[in-house]
């Protein structure tokens, strides 16, 4: 049994929308279900900060956002590069599938943010930020990638020229992930991710490592059903999408 | 529970990013869910009706 098979599998318009309807209740129902623990957590669990106070909690609704809205944009990119050089439709599809959501995701980070920063910085938002800016850059990518997308008739051109787009924009990935220690301003360094111990106790990084778990499933579950779509609208009119529409989705 | 609410003095700001937070991804999942169940009843009607190539096709009873 070759991997190879596999990925032969998954390019399959019909395997792979059986294989979204089959986990997307396993992935909603385990969203949910973390997300519920993680807010617990965060809210009432975790201890107040000894600077910050009550004001930290925001932590759990705005890292794993941020997060998110920077892990969409590289399956983004990553997708439109593989349905540009290999011109796979169902790469393009799904590229197009997680647009929309990193680009909310990556607005709830600049909100939650902004309104985290007002008590803790004094203000809503600095532009000399290089964090900040970077995100916000992030955020008008994701708006160009869907509005150059739907500018075109012809799905598969708009396929192809907003692939380049979503590459290009790939340097800003690392910008933003450094833009912390390259420019310190506001924002603080990280806490997570660094080379030594996190500088985090562990009752407070629990609830927002099951956050950031919470927010991925969270994430596969909205860029699946949205997958399903596409492949039906681009899949109209073959046989196994008219089998389908007789016997509906099992 | 009054305390808790109170968030410490925090309360506009933590109740405002958690409650911007449920709102985005709550919409989230109804666009999603909305979308895919147009698709599904796309492929049901548009078959029947327009059919590219006048092929035929068999409709399921229901």
């Amino acid at each position: 049994m070759g991997i190879a098979r596999w990925f032969h599998q998954l390019a399959s318009p019909p395997y792979l929308f059986r294989l979204a309807g089959r986990l997307a209740p396993w992935l909603g129902i385990s969203a949910l279900a973390l997300l519920a623990v993680g807010t617990y957590g965060g809210l009432v669990l975790a201890p107040p900060d000894y600077l910050q106070g009550e004001g930290f909690r925001i932590i759990y609704v705005h890292v794993p956002s941020a997060y998110i809205g920077l892990m969409a944009y590289v399956v983004m990119a990553a997708a439109a590069a593989c349905g540009f050089i290999w011109r796979i439709k169902l790469a393009h599809a799904v590229a197009a599938s997680a647009a929309p959501v990193g680009a909310s995701f990556t607005f709830l980070a600049l909100v939650t943010g902004a309104v985290w920063g007002k008590p803790m910085w004094g203000t809503y938002w600095q532009w000399a930020d290089a964090r900040l800016v970077s995100e916000l850059v992030l955020f008008f990518l994701y708006l160009g990638y869907i509005l150059l997308r739907s500018s075109f008739d012809d799905r598969d051109k708009g396929d192809r020229v907003s692939a380049v787009l979503a590459v290009v924009g790939v340097v800003n990935v690392p910008i933003i992930h450094f833009s912390v220690e390259w420019w310190s301003t506001l924002h603080q360094g990280p806490t997570i991710a660094r080379l030594d111990a996190p500088s985090i106790t562990l009752d407070m990084l629990a609830p927002l490592l099951i956050m950031i778990a919470a927010y991925t499933l969270c994430f596969a579950w909205l860029v699946i059903r949205r997958l399903q779509a596409e492949i039906l609208e681009r899949e109209r009119g073959t046989r196994w999408v008219e089998r389908l529409a007789m016997e509906g989705p099992a | 529970m009054k305390e808790f609410l109170a968030m410490g003095g925090y309360a506009a700001y933590v109740w405002t990013a958690y409650g911007l937070t449920a709102a985005v991804i709550g919409l989230n999942a109804w666009l999603a869910q909305r979308r895919y169940r147009q698709a599904l009843r796309q492929i049901g009607q548009g078959e029947a009706t327009r059919h590219p190539h006048g092929q035929p096709t068999v409709r399921k009873l229901s």
